[in-house]
């Protein structure tokens, strides 16, 4: 109960800094726009492919964009941390008892919810430009549940090289290094039957990969349930597992300190 | 009296090859102030940090408020308070907010909570800073909302590093106000370190003066100023090394330890103010000519120079100007 209540007092400032800083608002909220119209302007041509049968641009790329999005808004997270540890605020909140689980999970939470609501944005954007959500509005939900899933589990990761690393340089360098390649080594943005074999076998161990699988067939498709439930399963054992890590990552920096 | 704070043989290195403590002992009574003094890098920072839990020692044992801080890390965190050098505040939560924080941290909650929001805030001068986030406080202010925040779950034992380092002279008063208040009312332990001699002398009723990681020397602050038995002499020379000088000032009464490094030349004298008509005079004697003299009361610089051996500040409080 005290682990839950201090949970969302660290996600609740999270939310406060969003709700008050109205550029960083603004940009929130506008960024998905500019991804689904940038990206839907330059890949329009994919549906000409041969052996393309994904259907419209905007329904093969829809869950793509949302899931890209997700990592890449995640993976800042520990910027908040490197602030944090900057200001002294870490270590006024180590010297006290609060459960260091809460600590991590506030944020991750924060940033989940931050990419739930980017995800309802694009996703109400792709409808205006001709998206058909075949999957209805569970599917819809279950596209912006595997996004926060896949949110969460790189906030966590984000959090934990924050703690490790202790620089700003460190984790901006960390995040630019991982997010494209795993963006690229899936099926975001090409089917896969059209992409390379080895990024196709290297793509089955990308979890960005499982969610854009999960969310395109859930929300897109005539849903696969043994795909969504295998995929959603793999996204939360990450989430929980760089949860732990992230945590852990506490007596870590304690250590150095 | 019970002991509040007890560490015995701290040890802490940092790679490569920096000795932080080296075997510090401390010994600190319940319900006073103690003041850790020392330059930066003394290893005052680094002591708080191992009593405060935040830091784990390479050897030695800590106790705080009769808790084993290697052994019960949690129960020495819910008795204390503590209060870093940097603000601990979230810049862009209102004063509310990071108190709220805080108590939900400490698993205060509900009414409780919000009746010693209110309570510290109005206590604090921040009635009315309150809801305004604390990026836009005063140096004063941020300082008194950590301290608050450092309060809000009335700890036995306060840790408060380097209250007042970067505040203007008028807001460090009132935080040495603020900080004897808590001793008198609250009947609090506070550990404080400084590397300000007056702030030390002001609020401390027993202090350690550590250097190198270790006490070097321990006492009431008067005490130890009385234990120096006397003023020490300054004297500027126009030439440097001038070794007849000492021998000079070796022959009159009453000047005794006196040293010469470059154009300085350093004497102790039970009544310095006396000895300096001597001192000149003998000076004169020889042909040695005096830019400046410069007399010291006993005061804790002079307690630190005597004890660790080099300068403590540039700035030297305490001293009187006496023309030649």
């Amino acid at each position: 109960m005290t682990a839950v209540r201090q949970t969302w007092q660290v996600t609740l400032r999270g939310i406060r800094v969003f709700v008050r800083q109205p550029a960083y608002l603004a940009m929130t909220l506008t960024q998905p726009i500019i991804w689904l119209l940038l990206f839907g302007a330059l890949f329009k041509a994919i549906t000409k492919i041969p052996g393309f049968h994904g259907g419209s641009y905007i329904n093969f790329l829809t869950p793509g964009i949302v899931v890209m999005l997700a990592v890449s808004s995640a993976g800042w997270t520990g910027m908040g941390f490197i602030e944090d540890i900057a200001s002294g605020v870490i270590d006024r909140e180590l010297a006290s008892p609060v459960w260091r689980g809460a600590l991590n999970a506030g944020s991750v939470i924060y940033a989940a919810l931050m990419v739930a609501l980017q995800t309802v944005l694009i996703v109400a954007l792709a409808l205006v430009l001709g998206a058909n959500y075949v999957g209805g509005v569970g599917g819809v939900l279950l596209l912006i549940l595997v996004a926060a899933l896949l949110a969460a589990a790189f906030a966590s990761l984000s959090n934990g090289v924050a703690l490790l690393a202790r620089q700003r340089e460190a984790l901006i360098g960390a995040v630019t290094f991982v997010i494209l390649p795993l963006t690229f080594l899936s099926t975001a943005l090409m089917q896969q039957s059209l992409v390379p074999a080895w990024i196709r076998t290297v793509a089955r161990f990308n979890p960005v990969n499982w969610a854009v699988e999960a969310g395109r067939s859930a929300a897109m498709q005539h849903i696969d349930w043994g795909l969504v439930a295998s995929r959603i399963g793999l996204l939360l054992a990450l989430t929980l597992f760089s949860a732990t890590l992230a945590t852990r990552a506490f007596v870590h920096y304690q250590r150095s300190l | 009296m019970a002991t509040a704070i007890l560490a015995e043989g701290l040890r802490k290195s940092y790679p490569p090859d920096v000795q932080a403590l080296d075997g510090l002992n401390l010994s600190v009574e319940a319900g006073t102030i103690f003041g850790l003094l020392g330059p930066n890098g003394a290893g005052k920072s680094t002591t708080i940090r191992v009593l405060s839990t935040l830091s784990r020692p390479d050897g030695g044992s800590a106790s705080v408020a009769g808790i084993d801080v290697l052994a019960d890390p949690v129960g020495v965190r819910r008795a204390i308070g503590v209060v870093g050098q940097k603000h601990g505040g979230a810049p862009e939560a209102t004063g509310r907010e990071n108190l709220v924080l805080q108590g939900e941290f400490y698993g205060i909650t509900g009414r409780e909570l919000r009746r010693r929001v209110d309570g510290s805030l109005e206590r604090f001068g921040l009635r009315d800073a309150g809801d305004r986030p604390a990026k836009t406080y005063s140096g004063g202010m941020q300082r008194r909302l950590d301290i608050a925040m450092g309060l809000l779950h009335r700890p036995q034992v306060l840790f408060l590093d380097e209250p007042t380092t970067g505040l203007d002279p008028e807001a460090r008063s009132e935080m040495w106000h603020e900080i004897e208040r808590l001793a008198v009312e609250e009947q609090m332990t506070i550990l404080l370190s400084t590397h300000y001699m007056e702030e030390a002398d002001r609020l401390a009723s027993q202090l350690a003066i550590v250097d190198r990681g270790r006490v070097v020397v321990e006492g009431a602050p008067a005490e130890l100023k009385s234990a120096l038995r006397g003023d020490t002499i300054h004297i500027e020379l126009a030439d440097l090394e001038r070794a007849d000088a000492r021998d000079a000032l070796a022959g009159v009464a009453g000047v005794e330890e006196v040293s010469l490094t470059g154009r300085t030349l350093r004497a102790r004298a039970r009544d310095g103010g006396a000895a300096i008509p001597e001192v000149l005079a003998a000076l004169d004697a020889r042909g040695v000519k005096a830019l400046s003299v410069t007399l010291a009361r006993p005061s804790l610089d002079e307690v630190y120079l005597r004890h660790a051996g080099r300068a403590f500040a540039q700035a030297h409080n305490g001293h009187e100007e006496v023309a030649v």
